[in-house]
């Protein structure tokens, strides 16, 4: 059956770290990135277990700054 | 993932109307999903040349710095007179104002509801986040009853401080207003609802159908001194009970 894998690139210097693409993802893919900040001084956030992204687009469209692009591709396998 | 990160695969992106300037609301504002909407619904609309923003003073006072259209300043609450006077002179465009609870329905609201009485052809979007979010958090005519704020610590009290004021229930009586709904922006559902709203406002605006009136029902997590999440809990929790969200005229 094909399937939808998604990848979200972040715009880390724009991110806030609001964390609210955090509880918006459905799969918990979306984490405060460890002890790194942007220029700003903000924690911002990166995906993990990058694999299992279906490309939901739920954390881009709750996210103030509009930091996240969605990608989504049918894969068939 | 590499062959899926390309531009033919893309879903979802910032709206090109959205600049790149950092956009100075605290991490998590309501304010950043509205200013995105805006900039989505006018692109999709292909009205990018005819639309007219009235910014406000309060938190959204450089809204005119993040979305790429006309807007003009206006003076504190005088926002939708002053779209009077766009509307009025340019009778093809879409004009709409973008206010917050502390701008529209404080210091404006003489200016709000007769504007809204005229039926003048404009869209107001209304920030209503129950406090004043840029001058530190002090007691709005739109805060909850018991709320805290800095200007009434102990919670507000009807005896001391009045009642919360309902200015979207008052628009929806008057002859002049189309369409009158409230809306939030704390989840993706809540948010595509809000989107509908939005562009429904502005194209009543294009179409010259009346007055129409959008309440975002908002956070303010630095007023509220809550995070981000924490503060769409809250809302969820409170506010909804006396902000009921929905449509409450549409003619």
């Amino acid at each position: 059956m094909a399937k939808m894998k998604g990848a979200i690139v972040v715009n880390t210097e724009r991110c806030k770290g609001c964390s609210l693409c955090v509880v918006a993802c459905p799969l918990d893919l979306i984490q405060l990135a460890d002890k790194k900040v942007n220029r700003r001084g903000y924690r911002f956030v990166e995906q993990v277990n990058a694999e299992a992204c279906t490309g939901c687009t739920s954390c881009a469209i709750v996210c103030p700054d509009g930091c996240i692009t969605v990608y989504r591709k049918k894969m068939e396998n | 993932m590499e062959n899926i990160i390309s531009p033919e695969n893309i879903v979802y992106q910032k709206p090109t109307l959205l600049n790149d300037n950092d956009m100075h609301y605290c991490p998590g504002c309501s304010h950043g999903v509205v200013h995105k909407l805006i900039a989505e619904v006018i692109e999709e609309m292909g009205v990018t040349d005819k639309a007219v923003g009235v910014s406000p003073v309060g938190c959204a006072v450089f809204a005119y710095k993040y979305i790429d259209i006309d807007w003009q300043e206006a003076a504190h609450g005088r926002a939708p007179a002053l779209a009077t006077a766009i509307k009025r002179l340019w009778p093809e465009n879409l004009v709409f104002t973008y206010q917050g609870d502390g701008d529209l329905a404080c210091i404006g609201t003489a200016e709000t509801i007769h504007a809204l009485n005229r039926g003048e052809n404009i869209a107001i979007i209304f920030i209503n986040n129950a406090i004043y979010g840029m001058t530190g958090g002090q007691m709005a005519p739109t805060t909850l009853m018991g709320m805290k704020t800095a200007t009434c610590p102990y919670g507000r009290q009807a005896d001391l401080h009045g009642y919360p004021l309902k200015i979207t229930e008052i628009a929806a009586q008057l002859e002049g207003t189309c369409y009158v709904t409230r809306q939030s922006v704390h989840s993706v559902a809540a948010i595509r609802k809000a989107k509908r709203a939005i562009r429904q406002a502005f194209e009543n605006s294009i179409n010259r159908r009346g007055s129409s009136l959008v309440e975002i029902v908002s956070t303010c997590s630095s007023g509220w001194k809550k995070t981000p999440v924490e503060a769409n809990e809250w809302m969820e929790e409170h506010m909804f009970d006396f902000y009921h969200v929905g449509d409450l005229k549409v003619v």
